[in-house]
């Protein structure tokens, strides 16, 4: 563990909505190249704490975070960060599938149109690589000008994940992405979070503890905005220091 | 003494009659006028209707300046109304959370929204009107215009709150700036009700009299110089349907007839792309 690089790093971060005091004063380490899972009940505010690390509070007026995030050592949290150029670092799948109304090769070139000038052939090249990377370019090959929408909830969500991987980011989150499907979309999906650790950094919150079991390397156990446990997932799991955290891995609780 | 389901089911009854009863009226009110339009408007549709201006008394003609004159303005009032509706609503709905500045818009556009257009007709005249010192087809376009925008900036703002925050979070989340966010993704999202909303607006103001009183006036003879008095349908039908001869009778009963299928095949299109476009997503 310890010649492996921090990717990100929180020091002191306190998040507030409104007066509401929702994240206090959490620290953490976030590895390269592992799968990190926060675990926690409802309103812990484990989406908050992944919501901090790609900035997409900052969508709404009165949500504020305060102490440090450093993401390979440089504060996002400061004022000068490039917003748009921080979540092209740090991509990001929802809960929901979010396919964009537009055909499934429109859905990934999107992003990768931001931020780079290709050709029509290289971008051609790099959307079947993302779709290949997020399982998906057998499913769709012979229909990238169909609706994203005209997918499957599991076949949306993996190209939702295709369309973060395109643009090429260090960091992915995951916001409970499998919590809308069925088991064998999940099953794929867990699948996909193993391979792709191998390329990204990945963060995933989950409201399942057998998946935070199955996928993760750490896992993080917050409960009420504070951070109680943290560590490795196999120690987590079997040998919790704190009670708490064994109360709610055990179901006693939460 | 009635058990209380019993009395329920009355009570049910009752309610679903009396909501019939309402629904026939308004109904029938809506057919009534169909059918009279239709009955007195038949008769005077002609290919000259398409072809000769409007006569004076006793001689045959048609209704091609005026037709061209409301085709024209109510397409360039739409054309000046529509963007500055569409850009003040996204304003409203993406960009107007912090401050007053939308609040206040919103507040100001829903009293245009409910200001009688003659009032919309008497400043134009006011302002550019008497200005140019002649009426003139520009004239009745800027209070058509005027007309389009609040109806326009209403139904995209409502459109485009439609689109769930969870888009404009994933389209965020990939590094896009707030335009491209909206350009591209929530424009797209909401096109088929913004659409919706223009052609509802155009078919509003395809029927408009009062604004055009004061601005366009009329003009006896085909002209296409915006510059100039311009014929439209709904004055002509206005002053044939007042004046004492018959043949003038049946051509204002005529317009009378275009003008509402136009707006009743406008409103029935504008319907089925806002079905077709919900069905594809």
């Amino acid at each position: 563990m310890e010649h492996q690089d921090n990717k990100i790093s929180l020091r002191k971060l306190d998040f507030y909505y409104g007066r509401n005091h929702a994240l206090k004063d959490i620290n953490l380490d976030i590895l390269s190249n592992q799968v990190t899972a926060f675990i926690g009940p409802s309103g812990c505010g484990k989406s908050t704490l992944l919501r901090t690390l790609n900035r997409m509070y900052d969508l709404y007026p009165g949500q504020r975070a305060e102490g440090q995030i450093l993401l390979d050592g440089v504060n996002i949290l400061d004022r000068k960060t490039d917003l748009n150029m921080l979540r092209a670092r740090v991509g990001m799948v929802f809960q929901k599938p979010t396919p964009f109304p537009m055909s499934i090769f429109d859905n990934i070139a999107f992003g990768i149109k931001l931020y780079e000038s290709i050709s029509r052939s290289e971008l051609a090249d790099r959307v079947e690589w993302a779709l290949k990377k997020a399982a998906l370019w057998n499913e769709v090959k012979d229909k990238l000008n169909n609706s994203g929408l005209s997918l499957s909830g599991g076949q949306q969500q993996r190209l939702c994940i295709a369309r973060c991987i395109a643009v090429k980011p260090e960091v992915i989150l995951l916001d409970e992405p499998t919590s809308a499907l069925d088991p064998i979309s999940t099953a794929r999906i867990e699948e996909l979070i193993n391979e792709l650790k191998n390329d990204f950094t990945i963060t995933i919150v989950t409201h399942s503890m057998q998946q935070a079991a199955r996928v993760s390397d750490f896992t993080a156990y917050m409960y009420l905005g504070e951070m109680m446990e943290y560590g490795r997932t196999d120690v987590i799991f079997t040998n919790p220091t704190k009670k708490e955290t064994e109360d709610y891995i055990t179901g006693k609780f939460g | 003494m009635l058990s209380r389901y019993q009395r329920r089911r009355i009570v049910n009854g009752i309610n679903l009659m009396v909501s019939l009863i309402t629904m026939i009226l308004g109904l029938g009110a809506l057919c009534w006028i169909l059918f009279t339009l239709l009955r007195f408007g038949l008769h005077g549709l002609s290919l000259k209707l398409f072809t000769e201006s409007t006569p004076p008394p006793g001689s045959s003609g048609g209704l091609l300046n005026a037709i061209y004159g409301s085709v024209i303005m109510s397409l360039a009032g739409t054309a000046i109304g529509a963007p500055i509706g569409i850009m003040a609503g996204t304003y409203l709905s993406e960009f107007g959370q912090r401050g007053l500045l939308a609040p206040v818009t919103r507040f100001i556009n829903d009293v245009l929204l409910s200001a009688p257009s003659i009032v919309i007709g008497l400043f134009v005249y006011e302002v550019y009107v008497t200005t140019t010192h002649h009426f003139s087809g520009w004239a009745g376009t800027l209070a058509l215009a005027l007309l389009v925008i609040p109806v326009v900036v209403r139904t995209t703002e409502d459109m485009l709150r439609l689109v769930p925050n969870t888009m404009r979070e994933a389209a965020a989340a990939l590094g896009a700036p707030r335009w491209k966010v909206v350009a591209a993704v929530i424009w797209k999202a909401s096109r088929a009700g913004m659409v919706t909303g223009i052609m509802l607006a155009f078919a509003r103001i395809t029927g408009e009299t009062a604004p055009l009183l004061f601005t366009a006036l009329n003009n006896q003879f085909m002209s296409t110089n915006m510059n100039h008095p311009m014929s439209n349908l709904p004055v002509v039908i206005f002053q044939m349907a007042m004046s004492p001869y018959d043949d003038w009778h049946d051509l204002a009963w005529a317009g009378a007839l275009l003008i509402t299928t136009t707006v009743l095949v406008m409103s029935i299109l504008a319907r089925m792309l806002f079905k077709k476009e919900q069905s594809d997503n």
